[in-house]
């Protein structure tokens, strides 16, 4: 690796470039005052100032984070119990078949998930809109959790339990002390992935959507055929600049404190 | 007697902690899983009238049915393998880094941009007018119809499913124990036939983790098709919805649907078995 320290830099440096080109692009013309994509005229700010008079828009924005925070947070709740209960299940056949099942919706295409939901929700009689979107996301991250926690729990040493069963911890303190900090990463790994599946989702919003609950990828989708205002652009810059933030804080936050953390568990 | 008082309460723990955490997931498998396939199974052999039939299976073996499970396959396949093309490197060279978490998150937080927005932007970008074309002039080449191609479709949809093909692969490149690779190497093995022999082989499974989040969801790419192809590629995915929500032919769309549960099931088969072959093999040794 020593021998071509450059190559991994150049890769690196293209392969990024590549993934924020798409969002600079919408950020770059969120400020041009001629109102298109294809010809910056000058400076100005006024699409930012019109994303906070658009109060359509903000509910919209708000739906989607709101859908995005509570299906992640439920279903990796479930998702956790749902790995603990395959990990420890001692019937061999019962654990392949949940295994399975578990594969099955995550490997499900979104549109299939879409569609037999709609015919499930419209069959119970639960109202498209915003229930039947929260169900839908919390019901296809579940199998993301389990995937990413599962591997963390295999990784454990049972050794760790009986260690703690010898020095008199109960079920709730095994749980609480040993399991769930050893596989904390796969749980974290699992809430995110469930969050930006979440915020990413178009198709099965799309198909369990009624009509008066939106999500911004439902509601770019329709603009896409009137035609997308800078506004939406202006909002991009928004979302990018507040995630970003909020993303790289918490990294920083978390990583000044595990070091004194991890003296203190020791 | 102490060993079997351990026993006895374990095994208490274990069937409690079963019983406890059991209950929620069993009812999503149950309520989310089952309940929905049973039901698309059900309305497929239903017409737009409501009556039993078969005709929709026998509508699924015309030509214009079997040319699109082919092409979607095709557009599938070609997307999940530039994927993993341009991400194993990406999440090997992101684990050498300083900063390798850092670098992660910032690898991930363009998938937090909503894939719609960025979808759109792909549209300026690529378009007759777009920072591309004018880039494709000045170096000599000309303006180029970029959008509405092939070329487009997979460009994009290799954009989106990139962070989510370099997690997985990330994840298992970061538990090897370099401690191997240094062995490899001091056997006398190159840098190639330690990637062969083995780095690839130990994170094989965070490869096929990858695959499958991406191979899958590639197969219904409707909004893509729409938006970035211009309706030119037509996927299994475009045809359901256009059969739910634009003919709202029910019965048609499950039976679109139910094949395409049946080739996930056999795509889920295959890389299970190989999989637990894997880890079997893994332990005798």
């Amino acid at each position: 690796m020593e021998r071509n320290g450059k190559l991994p830099k150049i890769y690196l440096t293209a392969v990024f470039l590549v993934l924020y080109a798409p969002i600079f692009y919408l950020i770059f013309y969120s400020f041009n005052s001629g109102g298109t994509m294809s010809h910056f005229e000058s400076f100005t700010w006024e699409h930012y100032a019109a994303v906070f008079e658009d109060k359509r828009l903000i509910i919209i924005v708000l739906n989607t984070v709101v859908v995005a925070l509570l299906s992640a947070l439920i279903s990796t709740a479930i998702g956790v119990m749902g790995a603990i209960t395959i990990h420890y299940m001692k019937n061999k056949a019962m654990r392949n078949a949940m295994l399975s099942m578990n594969s099955i919706l995550m490997v499900s295409p979104d549109v299939i998930i879409g569609a037999s939901f709609l015919i499930l929700f419209t069959l119970v009689g639960i109202k498209l809109g915003f229930a039947s979107v929260l169900l839908s996301h919390i019901a296809f991250s579940i199998p993301i959790v389990v995937i990413m926690v599962l591997p963390k729990l295999q990784e454990m040493s049972p050794t760790l339990i009986d260690a703690a069963l010898d020095l008199g911890a109960t079920r709730k303190e095994i749980m609480s002390r040993v399991i769930l900090p050893f596989i904390k990463p796969g749980i974290f790994a699992g809430f995110f992935l469930a969050l930006t599946y979440s915020l990413d989702d178009f198709a099965v919003t799309f198909f369990v959507t009624g009509n008066g609950f939106s999500t911004l990828s439902v509601e770019i989708y329709s603009m896409a055929r009137t035609g997308v205002t800078l506004t939406i652009n202006a909002l991009s810059g928004l979302i990018f600049v507040i995630t970003a933030g909020l993303i790289l804080g918490y990294y920083f936050l978390t990583n000044r404190s595990k070091t004194p953390a991890r003296g203190l568990k020791r | 007697m102490r060993d079997l008082k351990r026993m006895v309460r374990r095994m208490k723990t274990n069937r409690a902690g079963l019983r406890l955490s059991m209950v929620p997931y069993s009812l999503w498998i149950l309520l989310f899983v089952i309940a929905p396939i049973g039901l698309i199974v059900y309305y497929s052999f239903f017409d737009l009238s409501g009556n039993f039939t078969f005709d929709n299976y026998k509508n699924f073996f015309t030509s214009v049915y079997l040319k699109l499970t082919v092409s979607s396959f095709w557009y599938a396949f070609l997307i999940t393998f530039f994927s993993l093309l341009i991400s194993y490197p990406t999440a090997y060279f992101l684990t050498k880094l300083k900063h390798k978490q850092l670098w992660l998150l910032l690898i991930i937080i363009p998938s937090w941009i909503n894939l719609l927005l960025k979808t759109y932007a792909f549209i300026g970008l690529m378009g007759l007018y777009g920072p591309v074309n004018a880039l494709l002039e000045t170096v000599g080449i000309g303006k180029q119809q970029i959008l509405f191609t092939d070329f487009s479709f997979v460009f994009v949809s290799v954009y989106i499913f990139i962070p989510f093909m370099i997690l997985p692969i990330f994840n298992a490149l970061d538990k090897l124990n370099p401690a191997l690779i240094d062995a490899s190497r001091d056997l006398g093995a190159n840098a190639w036939t330690t990637f062969r022999r083995v780095i690839w082989p130990l994170t094989l499974n965070g490869v096929k983790s990858g695959i499958q989040v991406v191979f899958i969801p590639a197969l219904s790419l409707f909004m893509i098709t729409r938006l970035i192809a211009g309706n030119k590629v037509i996927t299994l995915g475009t045809a359901i919805e256009q059969q739910f929500l634009v003919t709202q032919n029910w019965g048609m769309g499950s039976t679109i649907a139910v094949f395409l549960i049946l080739f996930m099931v056999v795509i889920l088969l295959l890389t299970t078995a190989n999989e637990r072959g894997m880890a079997g093999s893994g332990k005798k040794r």
